[in-house]
């Protein structure tokens, strides 16, 4: 039987990822369908009712690859509840009956290359070591090229002009890359949207406001499971830092840590799980570069950042930050959220305007 | 006379004030919503209308807050269209500008906000559970067989208030059912129910807030006597509750149409105009976004639900 691949989406991650599969494997790698209500809604019927949100959307991401021919499943792990996703989907998969492999490609917290070459070789016999290299390489780069341009664009798409310009730049960036051949094609192209990029009209004043992104990785990158909320805060012309993406999760998070620990001394003595005690150490970078407001976001029920929120609170009380925290699961109305992020928007303008 | 119009479509009450340049209020409405918040504003509007019309006042904005803002506010070109939070907020400050904490339950929800040297520096408001809140309260008025509007009276003549375990509404139903099969006086039961609404808000949308006072109370709960007691004798501190609390919100949005002001003259006869709302699914993927679009006199004048451009409607 020919075998078709198929992964969760994570937000433009989709790409990268596609590609290092299709570049490893020479197998069809499916493009799984954007999540919509139907995607949650067969996720949320199939898993626990009180696992956290990201492992439903996987589950229905699964699901709908499954109907539309995928027979190879790849699930990553590590940090939290996310390392058992991969077992349990995969039992709660062959209970509905359906028939895949299934591969868990960072299975114990570490993401380790012999392994994961052995899990490749299986796939394509005639991958050479230096293939494999390549192809990772080439992987790291288009993911840290792909982080690089979107924080150039969450700098800019509060203040577009245009309506849909960055947008659209975004969408031509990933298609050309999505092409791209090599490693110097890919960085060629790169360097062509960052010029692109910094060429589109924008309109920003000088104190705009300036907000942080902080909390859990998934509902930071998945877009879906976040209601749109940079999309949102975009069209309140607020420039927006994010911290989570891959770069910083497959790599500078553990550059970062032994700083990290040691800046938040007077907060936590020990890690808290996942990212929970990074965005204890967000919370002071924000104040110390600046920034006016903190929204944090997390699944109902994410333990790491649970933990962290009583901390976050305190350290946010002490520097004198105004924080929002959001919960998101699949019942969460559209409605709730955006008055209460108008609010917080409403907070931080009469401060900021009180201010002057 | 100038004068500015807000208005605040709650989930179970409609608001509306008309106040003049120096904000105070020349007219007030306050009626049910019933679940047609189109027609509530069509009768707050007539009420208003006819409470200033032997006043030359012209209307120069309108202001819109509550659930129903944006489906309101759409309709009557409102220069205002803001969240509840901020329009409680600015409201408050108007009347008690040293106010540190406001404390509102409505209908469907509840939330507190913190404010320091006129200006909110926190806030929250419940996530999941009505309990705790208006229409909780009135079910359980019903299942009673008394008016929701004696219930703080007779909560202050209960000597002994009985704990009802109120974390849910539906728990709290039951436990309340429990307490009048054991034969509790219907008196403390009522006063127990005040204590409960009172410290389940203290525990969900206060959690970790630090109240400090002067603590304002209010929401269409303030109106009852009840429930104040049990704020004070948990706060153990006084708690001030308005004639007009249940106004700020509409007073809020109503200054802010008048910062907003495009020197527009709002036309009562809006209210006879025939508004239509449909919710329309929208087809471009399997997300099936519910579409809501307005028409006035059978014309699109608004649409709004979609997450893509794929279900925009053209206006």
């Amino acid at each position: 039987m020919r075998q078709i691949l198929a992964f969760p989406q994570l937000g433009d991650y989709q790409y990268p990822i596609r590609r290092l599969l299709m570049d490893m494997t020479h197998l069809e790698v499916l493009e799984v369908p954007p999540i919509t209500k139907k995607t949650i809604a067969l996720g949320s019927k199939y898993s626990p009712d009180s696992v956290c949100i990201p492992f439903k959307y996987n589950l229905g991401n699964f699901i709908e690859a499954l109907e539309k021919g995928a027979n190879v499943l790849f699930q990553a792990g590590g940090g939290c509840r996310y390392r058992y996703y991969a077992e349990v989907q995969e039992t709660i998969l062959r209970d509905l009956g359906y028939d895949f492999t299934f591969v868990q490609i960072i299975g114990r917290d570490h993401l380790r290359f012999k392994e994961l070459y052995h899990i490749f070789k299986g796939f394509n016999k005639n991958l050479t070591r230096k293939n494999f290299l390549k192809n990772l390489i080439f992987a790291f780069f288009y993911i840290t090229y792909l982080d690089k341009i979107d924080e150039y664009i969450r700098h800019r798409v509060g203040f577009e002009v245009e309506k849909n310009s960055f947008l659209k730049l975004k969408k031509a960036f990933i298609q050309k890359c999505n092409k791209a051949k090599n490693i110097f094609s890919l960085t060629k192209i790169y360097y062509q949207y960052k010029k692109k990029c910094k060429k589109i009209k924008i309109n920003k004043p000088k104190n705009c406001l300036k907000v942080g992104f902080i909390g859990e990785l998934y509902t930071a990158m998945e877009r879906y499971s976040n209601y749109n909320l940079e999309k949102t805060l975009a069209s309140y012309h607020i420039e927006i830092k994010r911290f989570t993406n891959l770069t910083y999760l497959l790599w500078k998070k553990a550059l970062f840590l032994p700083i990290m620990k040691r800046k938040v001394k007077k907060y936590c003595k020990y890690t808290l799980g996942a990212d929970g005690m990074d965005n204890v150490y967000r919370v002071l970078w924000l104040k110390k570069h600046g920034y006016d407001g903190i929204i944090h976001t997390k699944p109902t029920g994410c333990t790491p950042e649970i933990g962290a929120i009583p901390i976050l609170m305190r350290a946010a009380q002490e520097e004198k930050m105004p924080i929002i925290f959001f919960s998101f699961d699949e019942q969460s109305g559209m409605e709730g959220i955006n008055t209460r992020l108008e609010a917080f928007y409403d907070l931080l303008t009469l401060k900021k305007e009180a201010q002057k | 006379m100038k004068g500015y119009l807000g208005l605040d479509i709650g989930s179970i009450s409609t608001k509306g004030v008309i106040i003049d340049e120096k904000k105070n209020i020349l007219a007030s409405s306050y009626l049910w919503t019933e679940g047609n918040p189109v027609q509530a504003v069509k009768k707050v509007l007539v009420e208003l209308e006819e409470k200033i019309k032997d006043r030359k006042i012209k209307i120069l904005g309108v202001g819109t807050t509550g659930s129903a803002r944006k489906l309101i506010g759409t309709m009557l070109g409102a220069c205002s269209i803001k969240n509840e939070i901020t329009a409680h907020a600015i409201g408050t400050l108007s009347k008690y500008p040293t106010v540190k904490t406001i404390l509102e339950i409505g209908g469907q929800d509840s939330k507190i906000i913190l404010l320091e040297d006129g200006m909110v520096t926190d806030y929250a408001m419940n996530t999941l559970c009505a309990a705790g809140t208006g229409s909780f309260l009135s079910s359980q008025a019903k299942r009673l067989g008394i008016d929701v509007k004696d219930f703080g009276k007779i909560a202050l003549s209960s000597k002994n208030p009985t704990s009802i375990a109120a974390r849910c509404t539906v728990f709290a139903e039951s436990d309340l059912v429990h307490k009048i099969q054991m034969g509790y006086e219907k008196k403390d039961i009522i006063a127990g129910l005040c204590y409960s609404v009172a410290s389940n808000y203290l525990n969900n949308v206060a959690k970790g807030k630090k109240i400090k006072g002067p603590i304002l109370f209010q929401g269409g709960v303030s109106k009852n006597i009840g429930v104040k007691k049990a704020f004070e004798d948990l706060l153990k501190t006084e708690v001030i509750t308005d004639k007009n609390g249940h106004l700020m919100g509409a007073l809020g949005s109503a200054i802010l149409a008048k910062k907003n002001s495009k020197n527009e003259v709002f036309d009562f006869s809006l209210k006879d105009a025939i508004f239509e709302t449909n919710g329309i699914e929208c087809k471009g993927c399997e997300n099936h976004c519910e579409v809501i679009v307005v028409k006035k006199d059978g014309k699109k004048i608004d649409a709004w639900g979609n997450r893509c451009e794929k279900g925009m409607i053209k206006i």
